[in-house]
């Protein structure tokens, strides 16, 4: 394998290692197969894996989550593309209502070991319907985990954990990591879900990130470092499980917190996070916790307006700088 | 069908009868919370499908499923245990009247979304042929069921990846409240629409469970053989509203008095008639149904309620419900 791999070329050989030693494992979605993704992340699954293990649908969210359910409740490990993640609306139903509960109203009798993959974020000019960060509406919903890899590696990992998980895993991919590049993981690399990873260690502050947010906050932890700022970054990985230890932990170095969203303010992760460091770590906390988060408007198409409602590592480092002085 | 058979799947409507009345009285004991939506009425189009079906094949049906669970190999006890928030319930008492799953013996839930099950049949029947188990999946769903989007989705799919799913329409004609001719543009709502999904679509006298059962059984072997999937729409009535809320009083007096004439345990016993089978026979079977139905209405009534604890577990496949470290 070479030195480095593509964010994009990690998923289809996560997905690629999961069917290699597990028959189960199918995979289904719009665009997938002879096309290899519309975002070239499943690139080379069909002709290994053959057109009995890698389906094209049509255009029809609801039929292929739903059918990835019904497979998943009768003995396969379905993996289901949903292209961009604003079409996950489109079939919210099987998230919101259908896979997180039929486990729990059951009373345990079907598990739904599943993974929905869909490309998430902004940053690339897609307009407001295919640019949002939408993992936050999938933490409102009980028995779904969450995850959001930043990294090739984590890519590989997480997909593996994701995979053989009993649970279903909603997967969000980012756009803008799309090509990226990282080290390949080792063969059988697995990342445990729920296990936040400390990505630059530092003494004076917290910031606490996801996804895409996770090289901005590096970004923004150099800027400050040029400053005399030792920020400690942390990567959450994972929403559902949520590594709270890992924060909890990282304030009792830095005593200040600031979390790093994609999404909007309204509603956002970061606002979970910090209600659990109000609740079990005030005492920790030398400054207010502060969340850079989007506005709470639609993503705007133009650059510079885009630019304007996401966060930018200017405006983490402003505000570290804020809470640095406080 | 010879009068064993027949007498078999007349006495297996009565206990679902039955089962439906004294689900009915208990609500009205304050002994079954929430709602239940009963499917007295309909039960030729539950127990002739299943009798068609292999103990491997899998059933999904929709929050009108006592009569799906009941002929799908749930015991009267254990739905009315649910329906009464006993402990012993088919789900543990976590799902209640809509919701009632057994997966065990095939029954893979009961869902209260209008017509969100018949996606997960269509994976279902996916699994099957992924698997080369020749197991056939059966999605029942109201007439009302055909009007959301994903009906045809599942049609279109299940077709063009050739499935063996049957979707079987209990058509009651009334959409909820509204009778479905006022919302959908043709006359048979299920059966129309399979052509336009390249699927044939057969209309039955879902009242007739001789007919269901033979109707079922020759789409199921098409199915099975790789021919892929089919809709059969059964008409039928509910003899009651669309829920216990729902008195049903939009209902003209002479169609509900004409569709209570066609009722399904009358059609089996004539059947049982023409077939020499004697008043006292069929007499015995009542019996016997009367006797489970009582038992059960007994035994749920003494059966404890859930441990409060029981709230917090069968989110995750862990048991659990821990959502963070």
């Amino acid at each position: 394998m070479a030195d480095v791999i593509t964010y994009r070329d990690a998923v289809a050989e996560g997905i690629a290692r999961e069917m290699r030693r597990d028959a189960s494992v199918v995979c289904l979605g719009e665009d997938i197969a002879a096309a290899g993704g519309v975002f070239k992340t499943t690139t080379g699954l069909l002709k290994e894996f053959g057109p009995e293990r890698v389906w094209d649908t049509p255009i029809s969210e609801q039929a292929i989550v739903g059918a990835a359910m019904g497979a998943a409740m009768t003995g396969m490990r379905p993996v289901a593309e949903i292209m961009f993640s604003d079409f996950l609306a489109c079939c919210w139903d099987y998230l919101a209502n259908e896979i997180p509960k039929v486990r729990y109203m059951t009373g345990g009798q079907v598990t739904v070991p599943l993974v929905v993959r869909t490309a998430n974020g902004g940053g690339l000019g897609f307009g407001a319907q295919h640019s949002q960060a939408t993992e936050n509406w999938a933490l409102t919903v009980p028995g779904l985990k969450i995850a959001a890899p930043a990294t090739p590696a984590d890519v590989i990992g997480m997909l593996a954990a994701a995979i053989r998980s009993d649970d279903p895993v909603v997967f969000f991919e980012h756009k803008g990591l799309f090509a990226t590049k990282g080290p390949p993981p080792p063969p059988g690399h697995v990342v445990e879900l729920g296990r936040a990873a400390v990505v630059r260690e530092g003494d004076d502050i917290t910031l606490v990130a996801l996804a895409s947010m996770v090289p901005l906050a590096l970004k923004a932890a150099d800027v400050l470092a040029g400053e005399g700022i030792e920020a400690e970054v942390v990567d959450l990985r994972c929403l559902v499980p949520l590594d709270a230890a890992t924060v909890l932990a990282s304030l009792r170095k830095t005593s200040r917190l600031v979390t790093v969203e994609e999404n909007p303010y309204q509603g956002g992760w970061g606002a979970t996070v910090v209600s659990v460091v109000a609740d079990e770590g005030f005492g920790l906390l030398d400054a207010p916790v502060r969340r850079v988060a989007g506005e709470c408007v639609p993503l705007p198409f133009a650059d510079t307006l885009e630019q304007q409602v996401i966060p930018t590592v200017d405006k983490v480092v402003t505000e570290v700088r804020r809470l640095a002085a406080y | 069908m010879d009068a064993g058979a027949l007498l078999d799947r007349y006495e297996r409507m009565d206990v679902i009868r039955r089962t439906e009345k004294a689900a009915h009285d208990l609500f009205l004991q304050g002994l079954v919370k929430g709602t239940t939506h009963l499917a007295a009425g309909q039960e030729a189009i539950a127990v002739g499908a299943s009798a068609a079906l292999r103990p491997d094949d899998y059933v999904f049906a929709t929050y009108r499923g006592h009569h799906h669970a009941l002929a799908r190999g749930a015991t009267p006890e254990e739905c009315l245990a649910e329906l009464m928030s006993r402990a012993t319930g088919l789900c543990g008492a976590k799902g209640g009247s809509m919701h009632l799953t057994k997966a065990a013996t095939g029954m893979l839930g009961s869902y209260a979304i209008v017509g969100s099950h018949l996606p997960m049949a269509v994976g279902a029947a996916w699994s099957a042929r992924l698997r080369g188990t020749e197991q056939l999946v059966v999605a029942f769903f109201g007439d009302g069921a055909t009007n959301i989007g994903a009906f045809h989705e599942s049609l279109n799919l299940a077709a063009v990846w050739r499935l063996p799913v049957l979707f079987v329409c209990e058509n009651n004609l009334y959409m909820e409240y509204t009778p479905i001719a006022d919302v959908t543009a043709v006359p048979r709502p299920a059966a129309d629409r399979a052509p336009a999904h390249g699927i044939p679509g057969e209309v039955v006298d879902g009242n007739d469970v001789v007919a269901v059962e033979e109707a079922v059984g020759r789409l199921a072997r098409r199915a099975r053989a790789g021919e892929g999937p089919a809709v059969l729409e059964a008409e039928t009535y509910r003899h009651f509203g669309h829920s216990r809320a729902d008195p049903a009083a939009y209902r003209p007096a002479e169609e509900v008095e004409r569709w209570l004439k066609h009722d399904p345990l009358d059609l089996a016993r004539g059947h049982l008639a023409e077939l020499g089978v004697g008043a006292e026979t069929v007499a015995e079977a009542d019996e016997r149904a009367r006797a489970v139905v009582e038992r059960a209405v007994e035994a749920a009534k003494a059966a404890p309620p859930p441990d409060p604890r029981e709230a917090l577990t069968d989110v995750w496949a862990d048991g659990g419900a821990a959502w963070r470290t």
